[in-house]
């Protein structure tokens, strides 16, 4: 039993991930009638936004000594953080909670990234075909991270988690299991837990403001709505801005439990498009339980229990989930009939 | 100088007939004359036609075309290893296995279309990969990739006195060696045979039925015609290419390894196509090769060359061009190829054939004095 | 540096070379493929230069290029100076400069024969090295048997390189998952005693499944359980579903058999859910990554700290060998070696120097002068190429991550030095077969 609800938290909180990812994707359909293949890459330029949060406010005065040398033979560096020698324990402390901090980064870096891209090139391809749009953000998702490759590396750079979120929480004993059986790292349930709230942020917005109202109707005929001499077209650039942030942020809260890379949004690119597929298409709620239930379906296919009866079923377990769900309600969980069908 | 469609036809094909076969010769110049590129060029080549059949004229966006490929390659392997080292058989299996798994995962996509038919062929494609990188190990040889073996039965090759003794094999048709330039030419004379035939699918009847689901489904459906056998004829036919193709591939390099079948291969071929102009007949050829070039020639520019390349420059001006152009080839060749994607995609939606066909009507009408309509050569684009 | 590489290049344009050559099996003709006419000799350095081991790629070329360097008598000399074998003055290889050509291998096997085909058709390389994983080792030195060239492995920790797929053109100076076990076992044993039961999560490929054996294999000799071994798929990302069963089965120990981006993940994972602190059966858990890299590690960060693995080769180690060799890469590029870049100029030079010794570049000469030779001096101790699997035969490097790093670069402490013959064993365990010297036409 505790093994499962192990299992349950595992899913739920790469299901946060997965979620985001697809909810901004959705968005972008759903509005733009976009499929946006860059959306992987946006997840990664957050997670790098905590990256060079993290490298800027840890900018070190380098002193050489002379008199001492490395191994390789270049005089020692002696480093001190320009942070910790201005703000002594402030900076420390700054340099510990460096990746909820970079959050502030990240929300207009993200908007910027999202407005540029609408505008200088997205916008020109609201009428192209779906093919020329996913090969045109292809292009652009690999160039971006080539040019993250360049500036950072191609290896991993480990973002630690707050001090305080290191730990793990004995999550079991609230539920009434024995101590110690059901245990979960602090920072895991922090992102399950922020994924929701800013799940439940774009959903408030879309549903409670004025803004939102339009964009919702939008979504639903968008040529009513510009005959309503509504400029549509400048909102529909925040609402992607709206998403670059939605993925920007899930991938700077993801860093301490993957270690950004420059492709990793490549791997979640294909990932997120059965979850928005799953979950039925232009649908955002549908892409948010299909993010959770994927999310929870991949872990329990990964237990040793039910990889013995079907060896290798984690390996494929998402693909065949889809072409389940596609074959017999071809619409995904939540979505209208006829969407994308051409 | 309006030709009759046949007749220009016949033309295309004898041109491009003459170019392939003189490839080694005439691609000398940029650096790609040399048999393994040659053979990259029109394997993927008839992989990138047989992908155009499909996508080209039923509009139909397979992303999992990479899986029949590999299917391919893994079955021709197992031929060389089984039967026999003559490329034959090998390629036939190739092909016909190739079709077959279409047949089973065309049947089931095709009851879905636009983008949920995409996300079916991915995620059959993906679902080949990972087993065969992990589970299916003993007929793939996962991560090493299936290679051929002193051991191995080739039966055929025993019954007819073959003795290939203490090396390791390589195929050959009849004696003569696959590998280096008699593998490029076989590889040659069976691009030309597949692009005749997709030439002779374009124009038949069937193609015109394709073309018609791709304008309008719909009304198709409603004059009571199914349209289903149609889309996944094409399907299959396009499925036996990539067979074809990963069998060729085995037949110039007796290695079959599991990336073959990865979404970013699929991903490739729609590229090529793509890039090259879908829809049209030379086009997906061009995208294969353009896309092999800068994967085999950009990547290899290292700073030396660079160097090289920019010695006419004064010093300090030859090191900062050096410096910028090394972040696009060498290890940046990615980022041109990214790069080149979105020019391509932007400005010349109709792919490198729109860019050729709208250089000659310029050059047309500037030699001819400025006729309104573009030339009779313009070949014909779908929908 | 840029203006050296820019003089090989003009040298280089300046040569002849030989026209691609067919593809033989059989060695008729009296000379071999890509036979070098003019003066100077081309090498292939087939690297990662995208994907996932681009940095690793990317040191492996600058320690090839520092090698050139060194044996085309530029630079400081580095190992030169300390491998005992003589043969190589400084004035190139049989009296021919040393050029080079590179290629992007992308850690995938049909890129890296590609790339390898090309330098071998089109630009006339006599010897092809590099590569950051076993699968394309295993490809490209199939390839370059049937050419008729060289291989020279890079980084490849599999068995099967120099075990089952092992091919008598190719030679491999790195280690293999084989003598990570043999070595490990003991330090293992003294650490956390040997009533341990350990659980594997396995990279469900085959460099995966040659390590869990090994690890297995010894650990069991020890006297350990394995509790399981878990497959999980190559670049799963997250891997706390893999990760939860371990906590309440019983195992203390974690033995994880990932490399590069998952090694990475999974370690930090690991230590995530609290596995580096826990007490299980009242014993301290521990988790075991058995191949380590330094480049890698710092990837995981402080992670790493206090976690046990073997290593081919580190920075760290003061004989003269490896201090020559260091102080020369650091001096040029401002940055201690990893141990791939370590690996690729010991094969670059001992290619170099069998040349030199057995006066030609044909591959069976070089050959001849690789199998069984004993030399010393490249940093390892005493090492022999032995003649039976072409494979080196070295002192292995026991590590652990550093509680204090003095610096990025210092993440791993060298705990022991397993000698030489504890880690050998008899070639015919491992299965395969040789067969012949490739002379190519």
């Amino acid at each position: 039993m505790d093994a499962i609800l192990l299992q349950v938290l595992n899913g739920l909180d790469k299901g946060g991930a997965y979620a985001l990812i697809a909810l901004g994707l959705t968005i972008i359909f759903g509005t733009l009638g976009v499929v946006n293949f860059a959306h992987g890459a946006l997840f990664m330029l957050g997670a790098f936004c905590a990256v060079s949060f993290k490298s800027l406010i840890s900018l070190e005065k380098v002193t050489l000594d002379p008199t001492q040398k490395t191994a390789w033979g270049t005089p020692l560096e002696i480093r001190e953080a320009y942070v910790e020698s201005w703000f002594g324990d402030a900076g420390t402390l700054l340099i510990n909670y460096s990746v909820p901090v970079s959050l502030l980064l990240a929300i207009p870096t993200m908007l910027l990234i999202g407005i540029a891209m609408e505008r200088g090139l997205i916008r020109f391809f609201y009428k192209r075909p779906h093919a020329e749009q996913i090969l045109v953000t292809f292009g652009l998702a690999i160039v971006l991270q080539e040019i993250v490759k360049s500036v950072f590396g191609a290896n991993p750079i480990p973002q630690p988690a707050p001090d305080v979120a290191k730990g793990m929480i004995d999550f079991g004993v609230a539920i009434g299991f024995d101590a110690g059986n059901v245990v979960y790292p602090a920072w895991r349930l922090i992102y399950f837990l922020f994924s929701i709230s800013i799940v439940g942020a774009v959903f408030a917005f879309l549903r409670f403001t004025s803004f939102g109202m339009v964009v919702r109707a939008g979504m639903a005929d968008r040529e009513t709505v510009g005959l309503l001499g509504i400029d549509i077209d400048r909102r529909f650039t925040i609402v992607f801005g709206i998403a670059a942030i939605v993925a920007g942020l899930a991938g700077v809260m993801y860093t301490p439990i993957l270690s950004p890379d420059y492709h990793m949004g490549m791997d979640f690119l294909v990932l997120s498009f059965v979850v928005v597929v799953v979950g039925g298409m232009g649908s955002l709620p549908g892409a948010v339980a299909a993010g959770f239930l994927l999310g929870i379906l991949q872990s329990f296919a990964s237990m040793n229990e039910v990889k013995a009866i079907l060896p290798g079923i984690d390996q494929i377990v998402i693909y065949l989930i889809a072409v389940i769900i596609l074959l017999v309600r071809p619409r995904g969980l939540m979505g209208r009939k006829g969407v994308m069908e051409h | 100088m309006s030709l009759a469609p046949e007749r220009r036809d016949l033309i295309v094909l004898v041109i491009f007939a003459a170019v392939v076969l003189a490839a080694p010769v005439l691609f000398k110049p940029i650096g790609a004359g040399y048999p393994d590129l040659l053979q990259k060029f029109a394997i993927y080549g008839i992989f990138a036609i047989g992908f155009n059949i499909l996508f080209g004229l039923t509009g139909y966006l397979s992303f999992g075309h990479a899986a029949f490929l590999g299917v391919g390659s893994y079955t021709a392997v197992w031929t060389f290893k089984l039967l026999s080292m003559n490329p034959v058989p090998a390629i036939i299996l190739a092909t016909l296995v190739g079709g077959a798994f279409a047949a089973v995962i065309g049947f089931i996509s095709l009851r879905r279309t636009g983008i949920y038919f995409s996300i079916l062929t991915l995620a059959f494609a993906q679902m080949s990969y990972n087993l065969a990188y992990s589970v299916l190990t003993p007929i793939t040889n996962g991560e090493t990739g299936l290679q051929l073996n002193q051991a191995d039965p080739r039966v055929l090759d025993i019954a007819f006195g073959r003795d290939y003794g203490a090396v390791l094999p390589s195929s050959d048709l009849f004696g003569l060696d696959m590998t280096g330039y008699p593998g490029f030419y076989f590889c040659a004379v069976v691009l030309i045979l597949c692009f005749f035939l997709a030439n002779r699918i374009f124009r038949s009847p069937f193609g015109m039925m394709l073309r018609a689901v791709k304008s309008n489904q719909n009304r198709m459906n409603y004059t009571g015609l199914n349209t289903r056998p149609y889309a996944l004829a094409a399907f299959v036919i396009s499925g036996m290419y990539a067979g074809l193709a990963g069998g060729l591939l085995a037949v110039t390099d007796p290695l079959a390894g599991a990336e073959r079948m990865q979404w970013t291969a699929s991903g490739e071929v729609v590229l090529m196509t793509i890039l090259g102009g879908a829809g049209t007949l030379l086009g997906p050829v061009l995208g294969a090769g353009l896309i092999k070039y800068f994967e085999n020639i950009f990547s290899a520019f290292n700073e030396g060359i660079l160097m090289a390349g920019f010695d006419f420059l004064p010093e300090t001006l030859q090191h900062a061009a050096v410096a910028v152009s090394s972040l696009f080839v060498g290890e940046g060749w990615h980022l041109t190829l990214g790069a080149l994607f979105m020019l391509i995609v932007i400005f010349l939606p109709g792919g490198l054939m729109e860019g050729i066909n709208r250089l000659v009507a310029w050059i047309g009408r500037r030699g001819g004095g400025g006729g309104g309509e573009a030339p009779a050569t313009a070949p014909q684009t779908a929908g | 540096m840029v203006r050296r590489t820019y003089a090989r290049w003009c040298g280089r344009r300046g040569a002849e070379r030989t026209p691609p050559t067919r593809f033989t099996s059989q060695a008729w003709a009296a000379g071999y493929t890509n036979e070098p006419k003019g003066g100077t000799v081309t090498l292939g350095f087939n690297v990662p230069q995208t994907g996932a081991y681009a940095d690793e790629g990317a040191d492996e070329l600058r320690a090839y290029q520092l090698a050139v360097e060194h044996i085309n008598g530029g630079g400081d000399g580095g190992m030169l100076n300390t491998f005992t074998s003589k043969a190589l003055k400084g004035d190139g290889v049989n009296g021919k400069k040393v050029v080079f050509v590179t290629g992007d291998t992308q850690t995938k096997s049909d890129a890296a024969r590609a790339s390898a085909k090309r330098m071998i058709e089109k630009d006339g390389a006599i010897m092809i090295t590099g590569g950051s994983s076993s699968g394309v080792a295993i490809a490209v030195q199939g390839l370059c048997q049937d050419a008729g060239v060289i291989f020279m492995a890079g980084l490849t920790h599999s068995n099967d390189t120099t075990g089952k797929d092992k091919r008598a053109n190719g030679f491999r100076h790195f280690f293999n998952t084989e003598m990570s076990g043999a070595a490990l076992g003991p330090v293992l044993k003294n650490a956390f005693g040997s009533e341990r039961a350990a659980y594997h999560l396995t990279a469900d490929y085959t460099w995966g499944w040659s390590q869990e054996g090994s690890i297995k294999k010894y650990t069991e000799q020890l006297g350990w359980q394995t509790t399981a071994a878990v497959r999980t798929p190559l670049g799963a990302g997250d891997f706390s579903q893999y990760i939860t069963p371990v906590l309440n089965s019983g195992a203390d120990v974690l033995v994880l058999n990932h490399y590069g981006r998952d090694m990475v993940n999974s370690l930090t994972q690991a230590v995530q859910f609290g596995l580096r602190d826990k007490q299980v059966n009242g014993r301290d858990f521990a988790i075991v990554v058995p191949l380590y890299s330094r480049l890698m590690a710092q990837g995981a960060g402080e992670n790493v700290k206090g976690i046990f693995g073997s290593t081919n080769w580190h920075w760290s180690l003061q004989d003269a060998g490896s201090k020559a060799f260091v102080k020369s890469f650091g001096t040029k590029y401002g940055f201690p070696p990893s141990q791939a870049a370590h690996t690729t100029y010991c094969q670059a030079l001992l290619y170099a120097d069998a040349c030199q010794r057995a006066g030609t570049f044909r591959p069976s000469g070089v050959g001849a002068a690789l199998a069984g030779f004993k030399f010393d001096g490249l940093g390892n101790g005493p090492t022999e190429y032995r003649a039976a699997d072409h494979q080196c035969f070295k002192d292995v490097l026991v590590v652990k991550g550093k509680e204090k790093p003095t610096s990025k670069f210092d993440v791993l402490e060298v705990v022991e030095v397993t000698p030489r013959a504890q880690v050998e064993y008899p070639a015919s365990m491992l299965g395969g077969e040789l067969g012949p010297y490739n002379d190519g036409a």
